[in-house]
């Protein structure tokens, strides 16, 4: 009896708050057709917004990528002074307000900054342009790629590392032919999540971009936008559009998960 | 490398933040934060991010005792959806909410622009942290224990207070430490769905937004500085916690 209850308990609260208003949102989306749909989401505005949040997205991924596989080799196989604060740093950009990682940014890079005039005089805009927009997006999904490897490198320890390294192979071609392999199923899993991650951001991209549309548009912002302008069928499409890749992204996911472990 | 690319990404513009907000002196840092409209968003900020690690505190250990001791068709599919809130974008989050829960309801329930509907948004957010921080104590919790205090004649929710419950508290904090550093600093979702009514539904992240966007970076900076703090204390909270439950087995 109680079993049930808590299974009604559950499922019941799991689809008030998240089945149903998902559920409706899909079918808004296709209440006039996939025409309009497909309109919608094909606007020049909307086309332009996806090249740049797609461009976004790929940079920060590729940087994240390139950090979370070094800080994490330093954080398991070295030993330094500062490692636990390091440790817990990596963790703060998902514990800060978007709008904060945004402030941050305009404070230190914004056009009338030492560093941001630096750059403006070169004729290179980072606030309110691709650059900021990369940092921001980079900063929110920082953790994901060494929060997944890091589990990994510590249980795959140093016998075949060491091993490698004693029959003459340098540290380059031991991490290419020894850790990579070992680590790449926990690579692919990070990296989905900070492209996941990346798509998605919205309040860090919404204070440093400046919102200019088809310049620095991103799908979110034009969810937004849409929004408020009462254009909801609009805002429906470009969500349900995102919603799909985050659902496909954990469809991948789940599949990559088990071989891992 | 990678210290560089933290200095220059992470921790020079937050240290910037915290230099800003402390430029004019602390009175004037206090000042900033106290202004009423200020306030109030803190106020609110930190009573519905209370709440909500409460709620989840409850539906997320229900739901991971549902997710590992029960079996019924379509678990599965459950088990895969408590993640959709990390993977959906909040503003997504915020829509997919107004539509249900909005002015044009279908259901005819409207928590748009009232507190609940802010409470609601951190609710959708914060889902899986409780849930994902429990779910695997719980699958590793040895049943025998149980069979023993039930032999010994205890009842099943004597067994679950006296038994279970007290293996589940470090991962329980952790998840309730979790919700509540990511609802205070929640900003996406809640933006549709508040409607920002300030002194009624406005959060804190709305307000450093309002701030920034009327060029009072500084007023921005103040409170911005306080979330920061607040959520170093929680990450240091957790760490302390996490460390507890390995020193404890």
């Amino acid at each position: 009896m109680t079993r049930y209850l808590l299974r009604f308990v559950a499922l019941f609260y799991l689809a008030f708050l998240l089945v149903i208003p998902v559920g409706v949102v899909f079918r808004r989306t296709f209440a006039n057709g996939f025409g309009v749909f497909w309109d919608s989401i094909t606007t020049p505005e909307a086309v332009h917004a996806f090249k740049v949040t797609l461009i976004v997205a790929l940079v920060a991924v590729a940087l994240n990528t390139v950090f979370g596989v070094s800080v994490s080799l330093l954080l398991v196989r070295r030993n330094f002074r500062g490692k636990r604060v390091l440790n817990l740093l990596i963790d703060l950009p998902l514990a800060i307000s978007p709008v904060v990682v945004g402030l941050a940014l305009i404070l230190v890079y914004g056009r009338l900054t030492p560093v941001g005039e630096w750059f403006g005089n070169r004729g290179i805009d980072i606030l309110y342009a691709i650059p900021a927009m990369v940092m921001a997006t980079a900063f929110v999904s920082l953790p994901l790629v060494v929060r997944e490897l890091v589990p990994v490198l510590e249980e795959i320890g140093t016998d075949q590392e060491q091993a490698a390294s004693t029959l003459g192979a340098s540290a380059f071609q031991t991490f290419r032919r020894i850790t990579l392999p070992a680590i790449r199923w926990a690579l692919v899993y990070g990296i989905i999540l900070t492209f996941a991650r990346s798509l998605g951001e919205f309040g860090a991209i919404a204070v440093v971009s400046g919102r200019i549309r088809n310049e620095t548009q991103t799908l979110t912002l034009l969810v937004h936008e849409r929004y408020t302008n009462f254009d909801q069928e609009g805002a429906y499409a470009i969500s349900f559009t995102l919603a799909f890749i985050a659902i496909v992204s954990m469809v991948v996911l789940t599949t990559v998960r088990p071989k891992e472990r | 490398m990678a210290t560089l690319y933290l200095s220059v990404l992470v921790l020079i513009p937050l240290g910037a933040v915290v230099w800003r907000s402390r430029e004019d002196g602390w009175s004037a840092f206090w000042s900033d934060v106290t202004t009423p409209e200020a306030w109030s968003t803190i106020k609110l900020t930190v009573l519905a991010s209370l709440g909500v690690a409460a709620i989840n505190v409850v539906m997320g250990t229900l739901i991971a005792w549902v997710l590992v001791r029960d079996s019924f068709p379509g678990q599965r599919i459950v088990e895969v959806l408590i993640d959709l809130p990390f993977a959906l974008p909040t503003i997504v989050a915020g829509l997919v909410l107004i539509a249900l829960y909005g002015p044009d309801s279908p259901v005819g329930v409207s928590l748009a622009y009232s507190r609940p509907g802010v409470v609601l948004a951190l609710l959708f957010v914060t889902l899986p942290f409780v849930v994902r921080t429990v779910q695997p104590v719980l699958l590793e919790l040895d049943v025998e224990m149980e069979e023993a205090a039930a032999s010994l004649g205890a009842s099943r929710f004597t067994t679950f207070r006296r038994i279970i419950l007290p293996n589940l508290v470090p991962a329980i904090l952790a998840g309730a430490g979790l919700s509540f550093a990511r609802a205070m600093s929640e900003y996406g979702s809640t933006v549709l769905i508040s409607g920002n009514i300030p002194f009624r539904t406005q959060v804190s992240s709305v307000h450093i937004y309002n701030q920034i966007e009327n060029d009072n970076t500084t007023g921005a900076a103040a409170v911005a500085t306080l979330l920061l703090i607040v959520s170093l204390v929680v990450l240091f909270g957790i760490n302390l916690i996490e460390r507890w439950a390995v020193n404890r087995d």
